[in-house]
């Protein structure tokens, strides 16, 4: 099986989120970049396909040269090879159609990414990739099994799951669940070394529109102070939740 | 030309996100001079889609589309879509319809934006403002393309009412077995419980609470006020409580009108899943919890006595405005 986990390179959960360029930018001074969490959840059930049935596992991303060292990352986690769309990631549809050549080339099985990235979790790469492509797609996946060339996957709906079965190839909007929190890994110092020796592609992008595009950010307004209410008197947090806050 | 929105339902009956994405789209019809038209699928009673403005509803009753399938339910709207010529689809942020948006907007060549919470800035340049980088940011998106999509935030709009026709006409979209690829085998799923992405109040509970046996006073306290339960991602890896029920950034998006936060200090990844929530109340016993910087109600004190009070208070008031 030919697994591709597509890899976002994304501020780290705790950044400071702020803008340049009269608002018009992401200031990349001083955030730490990292692998997407929905992305690394994959990548971490990747390996286990790897380990346990041999499957080959690359990733990718389309961004430009500063997101290599989270391709390496990937790398030195277990992935074999990795691939760089060398563009900058505008729009998810722009994206998606880069991932989508990506995967026509490798002729992959089963391809894995984020249900969305934290930092403009549009939500759109997965679902376009398999509309681009037609294979198969589960959204919000939560677990997944492959025997043969079936995949039972479970996703995450609104108050429960569902379970489903679909052919390979199949496309997966992967989030936690798919492994746990405390199964993800970190790089070990021979991982690290035996990343830098694997091969990282770097592929020119295909012709593709824009069709949508951030032309401004905003901060949302600062908050005021907490209200505190005395625990003594709770009969005043639901005057206020009504008259107040009106939500009650 | 009409703007075209999909109303999801479920069990026969309408969503609540199915009347916001309909008064939303009629706002938007509203600034394009245009109509609106819903699509249903194997829905409920169409005429009360005209209460928030629908114009037309396109019925669709197929036995094949019984249970959610993500590629046929996107290849029945997009043909709605091309039949009323529509340049702007509008669906909401349920797990189903963020499942089915970037199929749709693939079918369509359209843009497609998520996470929208205000009518557009402007329909010319068409721009959207949406929330990013986990509700840490907002960003305005423009729309240059024909046909846009548009992904609605929950309960970022709310219900307005507007006087529509709700005309309704059967539609048979063709689907192919290919729309069929991926077959649901078992549905597992609370029914008589609210879900996150429904409510309109949600109640949550963290660490603080010492065990799932102690979880019994964060459900009554969500019934008194048919809000949903959820929980802080600590609680459902140490398997205390249900994966569907982690709230954060990797977890479910909240976005209701009331949020409260039992015995969770609030850390950056959950306050940045949680913060699209428009008033947040807070109970902890830490008054150092970071959580008291991002709510707008807190009280400092012990859960185990503040809840059940807050449950006693709570059914005072309700019969009191019953």
């Amino acid at each position: 099986m030919k697994i591709l986990v597509c890899i976002s390179h994304v501020p780290d959960t705790t950044s400071k989120i702020n803008f340049t360029d009269g608002d018009t930018k992401f200031d990349t001074n001083g955030v730490q970049f990292v692998i997407n969490p929905n992305d690394e959840f994959g990548l971490t059930r990747a390996m286990w396909f790897k380990e346990k049935q041999g499957a080959s596992v690359d990733v990718a991303n389309v961004g430009g040269p500063e997101t290599e060292p989270t391709l390496r990352k990937a790398l030195a986690i277990g992935a074999d090879n990795a691939i760089r769309v060398n563009t900058e990631a505008t729009d998810g549809f722009y994206v998606a159609r880069q991932l989508a050549k990506v995967i026509q080339d490798g002729g992959y099985d089963l391809v894995i990414a984020g249900r969305e990235s934290i930092d403009y979790n549009g939500g759109m790469v997965p679902g376009m990739i398999s509309a681009l492509t037609g294979a198969n797609f589960v959204n919000t996946c939560i677990g997944l099994e492959v025997e043969g060339d079936m995949a039972t996957v479970t996703r995450e709906i609104d108050g429960g799951k569902e379970t489903s079965t679909a052919k390979l190839p199949l496309i997966v909007g992967g989030q936690k669940g798919l492994v746990e929190e405390s199964d993800l890994r970190i790089p070990n110092m021979r991982g690290i070394m035996m990343a830098r020796k694997k091969p990282l592609t770097v592929v020119e992008p295909i012709e593709a529109n824009q069709e949508t595009k951030a032309v401004q950010f905003q901060k949302p307004t600062p908050k005021g102070e907490v209200t505190l209410v005395d625990p003594e008197n709770i009969d005043q947090l639901v005057t206020l939740l009504h008259n107040e806050a009106k939500v009650i | 030309m009409s703007v075209l929105v999909y109303t999801e339902s479920e069990g026969q009956k309408f969503k609540k996100a199915a009347f916001e994405v309909a008064s939303y789209a009629k706002g938007v019809a509203t600034m394009l001079g245009t109509t609106v038209t819903a699509v249903s699928i194997n829905g409920g009673d169409s005429s009360e889609l005209g209460t928030y403005g629908v114009d037309k509803v396109l019925e669709i009753k197929n036995d094949k589309l019984s249970t959610f399938n993500a590629k046929a339910y996107a290849d029945a709207i997009k043909q709605a879509a091309v039949q009323e010529g529509a340049k702007v689809v509008v669906v909401s942020s349920t797990a189903d319809s963020k499942f089915l948006a970037p199929l749709l907007a693939v079918h369509l060549n359209a843009g497609y934006a998520s996470n929208v919470v205000e009518l557009p800035e402007s329909v010319s340049p068409f721009k959207v403002k949406r929330t990013a980088f986990t509700n840490k940011a907002f960003n305005v998106t423009e729309m240059p393309t024909d046909v846009k999509v548009i992904g609605l935030s929950n309960n970022a709009f709310g219900l307005k009412e507007n006087e529509g026709a709700a005309a309704s006409d059967a539609f048979d979209p063709s689907l192919s077995d290919g729309d069929f690829g991926v077959q649901v085998t078992a549905v597992d799923k609370a029914t008589d419980k609210v879900s996150i992405a429904d409510a309109e109040i949600v109640v949550s509970g963290g660490r603080g609470l010492k065990g799932p046996e102690n979880w019994g006073m964060i459900e009554e306290l969500a019934d008194v006020l048919g809000a949903a339960t959820a929980c802080s991602k600590p609680v459902s890896d140490m398997g205390w409580r249900p994966h569907s029920e982690h709230v954060g950034q990797t977890g479910k998006p909240v976005a209701s009108n009331l949020y409260i936060a039992v015995g969770v200090s609030g850390a950056i990844q959950h306050l940045a899943g949680i913060n699209a929530s428009k008033v947040k109340v807070v109970i902890n016993n830490d008054p150092e919890a970071p959580f008291f910087k991002a709510a707008d109600y807190g009280i400092v004190g012990d859960a185990f006595e503040v809840v059940p009070k807050l449950i006693e208070k709570l059914k005072e008031f309700k019969s009191n405005n019953a």
